[in-house]
């Protein structure tokens, strides 16, 4: 059985869909990736599945559980998040304190100083700068941060919303490397991402959104070997 | 300039502005984690009033139980109208919520009237709390060390309440960002419902103080010092909860200020003056005196 099921999802808001009628499925273990164009759905659709979204119809299933219409701060606890698009850390909060708030889903909070430990040896520059505010943080070490913050909770899938975006390359290639880590470690992936590329050569499946419809899947080899990809980007990428 | 008077004043206005700083601190955390300016926040301070008058007249109790009645009252009474009135229009328009708090606020005053009296009811408060003692030379009441050592206390135990625990800093990551507080699984309606009582807790140390300075409390009690607070809190940048206290003491001080300083003639228009003054100040700062420009709400 699939750790995480979405079946038939839609999210409006208002009288716009943003997503519409959307499958898929995330098997134990795997890295997938949900790619297309800016509005294409991607961050919609992980919103829908962490509950952040008042308006959406259809079902979540994750690890046998319907979650569909909770909020999210039950969904969290169950052991999937999200690191939202844009890192949102929260700015006026130090670093440690930012990881303090991650290990609130935790169901046995003992565990939290080992998790804090962990964070600080993966992302050393969170540990020099643990009592600065995290808006004082660069663009990458505020990515760090917003992972390293979601980590804390020990997820068993964790959503990855654009983590790639902004950065300078040499922290691209670090978050990409650290989604391989994490998948060793045993954590799932349901990756959202424009760096279509890089993510593919990661990746174990991918599905393709256009306009808020699947329009493509398949193992990430043959959405590479396919030129479906970079039409759907190209058919609607005119902005 | 007398020394000594200087300093008499400064006490009046840090004991005047610490009861705004302590309603202003109460608007504003509730402001900051859903946006509702709670006007009915005056009649929290008017139930505390009457739990005092209670406790004290009706009962026979002594001092400190009178100000256990307001603080809890003041809790009670904070929580159980955001569970009863605010929660349903929780994430409604500012405005909605506005008139929401407006209602409540009427209707608590009206039952204030045909339940216990239109009439002011009188608190008798120990005469030793209106005797001076000398503090470094200086002639100061004793309500009024009381009301300094009250308000920096609960400001110090709030700051460490934000500070400290995990429920404090969670209160501070919701009021920056509500959404991703929720997907750090923290609950909205503990949120809320924990500002809630924040609140209530300040309002009836307020109240506690307020009562003590005018010996009574009648149904409309809390009309003047919520408005004053609101002031404060928009002077001090809205939202703000360090905003908040500086406005309350800045505004306590101009109002003890002027009154000490200004012409008999001109003292009618005291309120009128200090007014301007504030209004001065958000010219010069149109998002408050820590409000931050960008602030979203």
């Amino acid at each position: 059985m699939a750790l995480l099921s979405v079946e038939h999802l839609t999210v409006s808001y208002g009288a716009i869909r943003a997503v519409r009628d959307v499958s898929f499925s995330v098997e134990e273990g795997e890295i997938v990736a949900i790619l297309g164009a800016n509005g294409a759905g991607k961050s919609s659709t992980l919103n829908a599945i962490m509950g952040m979204v008042p308006g959406s119809e259809g079902g979540v299933t994750f690890d046998g559980q319907e979650t569909h219409g909770m909020r999210p701060e039950r969904v969290v606890r169950l052991g999937m998040t999200l690191t939202p698009e844009g890192r949102h850390v929260f700015p006026n909060l130090t670093v440690d304190e930012n990881l303090t708030l991650g290990a609130i889903p935790l169901r046995d909070r003992s565990k939290a100083p080992g998790l804090r430990q962990q964070a600080f040896d993966r992302f050393p520059v969170l540990g020099q700068r643990r009592g600065q505010a995290a808006g004082t943080l660069s663009g990458g070490e505020q990515q760090q941060l917003a992972i390293a913050r979601s980590l804390m909770c020990s997820p068993r899938l964790l959503l990855l919303d654009e983590p790639s975006l902004g950065l300078a390359p040499r922290y691209v290639d670090l978050i990409f490397d650290l989604i391989i880590d994490l998948r060793r470690e045993g954590v799932t992936i349901l990756l959202v991402e424009q760096n279509v590329d890089q993510t593919l050569l990661i990746a174990d499946r991918g599905y393709v959104l256009v306009t808020g419809q699947l329009q493509m899947t398949g193992t990430a080899a043959d959405l590479r070997a396919s030129s479906g990809i970079e039409r759907a980007y190209l058919g609607i990428g005119a902005d | 300039m007398d020394l000594d008077l200087f300093v008499q004043q400064l006490v009046n206005a840090i004991s005047l502005g610490g009861v705004y700083a302590l309603l202003a601190l109460g608007l504003a955390i509730v402001f900051s984690v859903m946006g509702l300016v709670n006007f009915a926040h005056g009649e929290i301070m008017t139930l505390a009033g009457y739990g005092m008058w209670f406790v004290g007249m009706v009962i026979g109790l002594t001092l400190p139980f009178m100000f256990l009645a307001a603080i809890l009252l003041g809790l009670l009474a904070a929580v159980l109208m955001e569970r009863i009135a605010f929660r349903p229009v929780r994430g409604s328009s500012v405005v909605t919520m506005l008139i929401t708090s407006f209602a409540v606020s009427g209707i608590l005053q009206v039952t204030f009237q045909n339940v216990i009296s239109p009439r002011p009811r009188g608190i008798v408060f120990p005469p030793e709390i209106s005797q001076t003692i000398d503090v470094f030379g200086v002639d100061v009441e004793i309500i009024k060390l009381m009301a300094i050592v009250m308000v920096l206390g609960s400001l110090g135990l709030l700051m460490l309440f934000l500070r400290r625990t995990t429920l404090g800093i969670s209160m501070r990551a919701a009021a920056q960002d509500f959404s991703v507080a929720r997907l750090m699984g923290i609950r909205a309606d503990t949120v809320i419902a924990v500002a809630f009582a924040i609140s209530g807790l300040l309002a009836g140390v307020a109240a506690f103080l307020w009562v003590a300075q005018r010996g009574s409390v009648d149904p409309a009690m809390g009309l003047t010092p919520v408005i004053k607070a609101f002031i404060a809190s928009v002077m001090g940048g809205l939202g703000s909860l360090p905003g908040a206290v500086v406005g309350g003491f800045v505004l306590g001080f101009i109002e003890v200020m002027l009154q000490a300083w200004l012409p008999d003639a001109a003292l009618p228009f005291k309120d009128a003056v200090s007014l301007v003054i504030v209004i001065a100040i958000l010219l010069w700062r149109p998002q408050g005196l820590l409000g931050k420009a960008t602030d979203r709400v």
